[in-house]
């Protein structure tokens, strides 16, 4: 039985504690120790983006990321993007645009697109397809993903106008 | 939206409705986008124990031991498992779907008893009480194999010489069992006319041979199953899978317990394309759970997904078609030689039932082999079968149209399948939207655009798959609010409890907001059979049509009581009941279905419709894309410039979905065109086991997919709805080697046209 550690980090703006073993991922912590099962497993090796989520306001594949190494740093996951009831741009969307049909790949997707609009609010579809090519969807051909994530960009900056 | 002047995505609509055709967003989305819903890996329960399991090294070897001692004594270990742990299956014969399989086969590759048959052959499970000590105790396990030499085509297998992976297997030679040991499950053939006629009479033969490597549909859950065994030896499942009581049943099957102790509740389900049919883990989860008193959880890793889980079959095609200098196709042969992986049971009936079925031949044979090799046993891929089988049929037609000189699209018209064509394998069709499909194509802007430029090329293939319908049930409470819950069995992949609620809604004239859809559990629905063969919402469709239609006819009744008129004095329309016999709608001789509603609980109680269903009329899909290619002379690349789908749909219920299934289908297709495959050493070790070497298509390595839904009704659906979600994957690598063709003059005959094989192609043309 190997030793735990104590881990302090913030998940989504919370201040939240938990004990892990060091050869565990942030993927497994945030899943299994804290509950946050958003955050999905596709692959447990870096090559799918399921697990995508923000680490101190980069993104990151969750994965590859060991859960000790959150003490003391800020995540965020596909939990932490509706405010309260409101869905996020992005999410909206994503319902309105059709833009999953599985909805294993959606957090993921979600997570790398907001981290794209939120440094670069009007991104050309050329961008968006290179910056969202970490993330695998095998169910929609990505079409309906990249024209969501374009009409996510003109509503954020119709509203930021 | 559109940045070539014309709309993307086109829906060639045929007859009006309120809700069906329209664009409503689904109900399970908002759960989806906040990463609330719950899939399979996401279910936590008191005491759970995680599974492992150990997996086969080698793909061809006995088993002489197997000693688990080390792995039970580990601290952690709640439980060991292997196949004597299974019930002894003797010579029992099972039909769990796909025809009459020994029970032994489907027992075997749960956990493998005398022998395993491909590398990730499963031989025992573990329960610990956390996944990594699980892992830990594989590790540990002592098994003693005798390597076997393995053979891994269907061409190798099929050879007098070659080893055979089971001695009790033998030849079915068309319908006759020979008992012949080898590694053809079965050979069979489809004819229609006389092809030594056929061929005589035609001006131009074209033949040629194919080959296809092993895919993987590449969903991005992995597998996972969690099981109670509990106190009163009842049995409760949660999975990902297709068929939640397909599940019940094998799983059922598998232990030797009857199906009416398991109750399967199906999870939000990350993908399936046919692959989330088969049972893996299920039973062996029982047994830990049966060991232990706890739940467990087995979640496959993305290794185990390649190696442990079911691709689709690799395959040897030939194709023979002769035709008149008028261009009219008169005979059409072929030999379909597929994998089926360890167990018998490759996809290749169907492969045989839509090789040629896009043409009116009128002298057709077909013969199709299953064959055993050592890979993993083989599972449905998205029209399982026809992809492969319409590589080879496209190209050579694509051939044939260069030969004679005439217009690729017009000579397919030609010889195109229309009502009444008789498929080689005895069908006639009824109203089907080849014809269509192909004018579609015709009249289509980008069919119609010039391509400049050096190495770029147009290529076109059209495809077909006939659809299923199997059972389904639904069952609809009417709320006091007016609302619905609607419940099924139909396990909900990719958007179908919309276009389920849609149908109900539209029936009795609701929104689709207005309608609740849930998937339920096996206790809780009746009988409804897989996610699969495009039609969930087709059949389920229907089961919700008719739940609708009860609740319409026992509304109706409870009007006429209200009213104290006949029940046939009452007409429902436009969501409103009203008094027929005055014919007006003022007063008390008018209500709304909500008001209605609301006095159920006042006038004789509660309303629930319901319907069973197993429609026979399904309508086939057709499917046909038109792509443009460019080829880096120097490396061998094919860039997707731009790509048209086009697909009968029927009607489209939900057309967001439809469009997002063909567009779905259609990557699939360029990444089985262009890139993947299962790349094996000699001795069957997968060399590309991840996502990082099985390389499926990003975002950048594609454009947007245009889609145009031509919708000819299917008169065996009320609404017309077809299903959609299989066609469109059977004509992309066809079309993307015939604009490969046209770009550079090399005619390819293997999957995948990745940059080394093209190159090959291309120097050896230069050499000529």
């Amino acid at each position: 039985m190997q030793v735990k550690t104590r881990v302090e980090t913030t998940i989504n703006g919370e201040q939240v504690e938990f004990l892990c073993e060091p050869r565990q991922s942030l993927l497994e912590c945030l899943r299994d120790i804290v509950g946050l099962t958003g955050t999905k497993e596709g692959c447990n090796d870096g090559n799918c983006g399921a697990c995508t989520v923000m680490f101190d306001g980069r993104i990151v594949t969750s994965c590859l990321v060991l859960g000790v190494e959150a003490n003391g740093r800020e995540i965020n996951t596909v939990e932490g993007v509706a405010e309260g009831s409101a869905l996020h741009e992005i999410q909206k969307a994503f319902l309105q645009g059709a833009a999953l049909q599985c909805g294993i790949c959606t957090p993921g997707f979600i997570m790398a697109a907001k981290a794209l609009l939120d440094q670069e609010p009007n991104p050309s579809e050329e961008r968006i397809r290179f910056w969202l090519a970490n993330n695998l969807c095998r169910c929609t051909g990505y079409d309906k993903i990249i024209r969501s994530v374009q009409d996510a960009a003109a509503k954020m900056q119709e509203t930021n106008a | 939206m559109s940045t070539n002047g014309y709309e993307p995505n086109m829906v060639l609509s045929t007859k009006e409705f309120k809700v069906v055709g329209t664009r409503p967003v689904r109900h399970d989305g908002a759960d989806k986008v906040t990463g609330r819903a719950l899939y399979g890996a996401d279910l936590q329960l008191v005491g759970l124990l995680q599974g492992a399991i150990l997996r086969s090294p080698h793909a061809h070897a006995r088993i002489k031991s197997i000693d688990t001692s080390k792995a039970e004594a580990f601290p952690g270990v709640k439980a060991v498992v292997v196949s004597t742990d299974l019930p002894d299956t003797g010579d029992e014969i099972t039909d769990i779907g796909d025809g009459d399989t020994p029970l032994k086969y489907v027992r075997d590759n749960v956990l493998a008893s005398d022998k395993v048959c491909y590398k990730g052959h499963a031989i025992a499970g573990v329960a610990a009480i956390n996944g990594h000590i699980a892992q830990e105790a594989v590790a540990l396990i002592e098994v003693e194999y005798e390597p076997l030499p393995a053979v891994l085509s269907a061409p190798a297998a099929m050879r007098d010489d070659a080893p055979i992976l089971h001695e009790d297997l033998k030849t079915n030679e068309l319908g006759e069992q020979t008992g012949k040991v080898s590694n053809v499950s079965r050979h069979f053939q489809f004819k229609l006319g006389d092809i030594e006629e056929g061929f005589a009479a035609a001006d131009t033969i074209v033949e040629r041979e194919f080959d296809t490597s092993t895919v993987h549909q590449g969903y991005i859950e992995p597998h996972n199953a969690t099981v109670l065994w509990n106190n009163d030896d009842r049995i409760h499942i949660w999975c990902s899978t297709q068929g939640s009581f397909v599940v019940r049943d094998v799983t059922a099957t598998v232990l030797g317990i009857p199906e009416s102790r398991i109750r399967v509740t199906p999870m939000e389900i990350g993908g399936g394309f046919g692959g989330k049919i088969p049972v893996y883990l299920e039973p062996v989860a029982a047994l830990l759970s049966k060991k232990t008193g706890k739940p467990v959880k087995i979640v496959m890793s993305r290794q185990e997904v390649f190696e442990g889980s079911g691709p689709t079959p690799g395959s040897h095609i030939k194709v023979k078609m002769g035709v008149t200098k008028e261009g009219k196709i008169v005979a059409a042969q072929a030999s379909l030689e597929y994998e089926a992986g360890a167990y018998p049971g490759a996809m290749v009936t169907p492969g045989a039932m839509c090789v040629f079925a896009a043409y009116d031949i009128p002298n057709v044979v077909v013969d199709g082999y299953d064959v055993v090799v050592n890979k993993p046993s083989t599972a449905a891929y998205r029209a399982p079968g026809a992809t492969n089988a319409a590589f080879a049929t496209e190209t050579v037609v694509d051939e044939i149209t260069q030969t004679l000189g005439v217009d690729q699209v017009e000579f397919r018209l030609n010889n195109a399948a229309k009502e009444g064509t008789r498929r080689a394998d005895g069908p006639k069709f009824r109203s089907i939207g080849c014809v269509d499909v192909l004018e579609a194509i015709k009249n289509h802007p980008h069919y119609n655009a010039p391509l400049e430029g050096p190495n770029r090329g147009r290529g076109v293939a059209i495809g077909f798959w006939f659809n299923v319908g199997l059972q389904s049930s639904c069952a609809i409470n009417v709320n006091a609010d007016g609302t619905l819950a609607l419940v099924e069995g139909s396990t909900d992949i990719g958007g179908s409890r919309v276009s389920i609620a849609m149908q109900a809604a539209e029936v009795l004239g609701l929104r689709a907001e207005d309608v609740r859809p849930t998937v339920v559990d096996t206790d809780s629905v009746g009988y409804t059979d897989v996610t699969g063969g495009s039609r969930v919402t087709f059949c389920t469709g229907i089961a919700a049509i008719e739940a609708a239609e009860d609740v319409k006819q026992q509304m109706v009744t409870r009007a006429a009581k209200i009213w104290d008129v006949d029940a046939d004095a009452v007409h429902f329309e436009d969501g409103t009941f009203r008094n027929g016999s005055n014919g007006s709608s003022n007063g008390d001789s008018a209500m709304s279905f909500k008001e209605l509603a609301g006095k159920l609980g006042k006038t004789g109680g509660p309303i629930v419709g319901r319907a069973t269903v197993q429609p026979k009329a399904v309508g086939g899909s057709f499917s046909g894309n038109i792509v443009d290619v460019e080829v880096d002379p120097e490396t061998g690349k094919v860039t997707i410039l731009r790509f048209t789908a086009v697909q009968d749909a029927g009607k489209a219920i939900h057309p967001s979905y439809v469009e997002g299934q063909m567009q779905g289908g259609s990557v699939q297709g360029i990444g089985w065109a262009l890139n993947e495959e299962y790349y094996m050493s000699q001795d069957g070790v997968m060399a590309n086991s991840s996502l990082l070497d099985y390389r499926m298509p990003t975002s950048l390595d594609l454009p947007m997919i245009d889609t145009v839904i031509v919708e000819v009704a299917n008169p065996g659906h009320p609404f017309g709805a077809r299903g959609v979600g299989e066609a469109n994957i059977i004509p992309p690598p066809a079309a993307i080697a015939n604009a490969i063709h046209a770009a550079t003059g090399v005619r390819m005959s293997r999957l995948p046209m990745n940059p080394p094989a093209l190159m090959e192609a291309i120097w050896a043309k230069e050499r000529q």
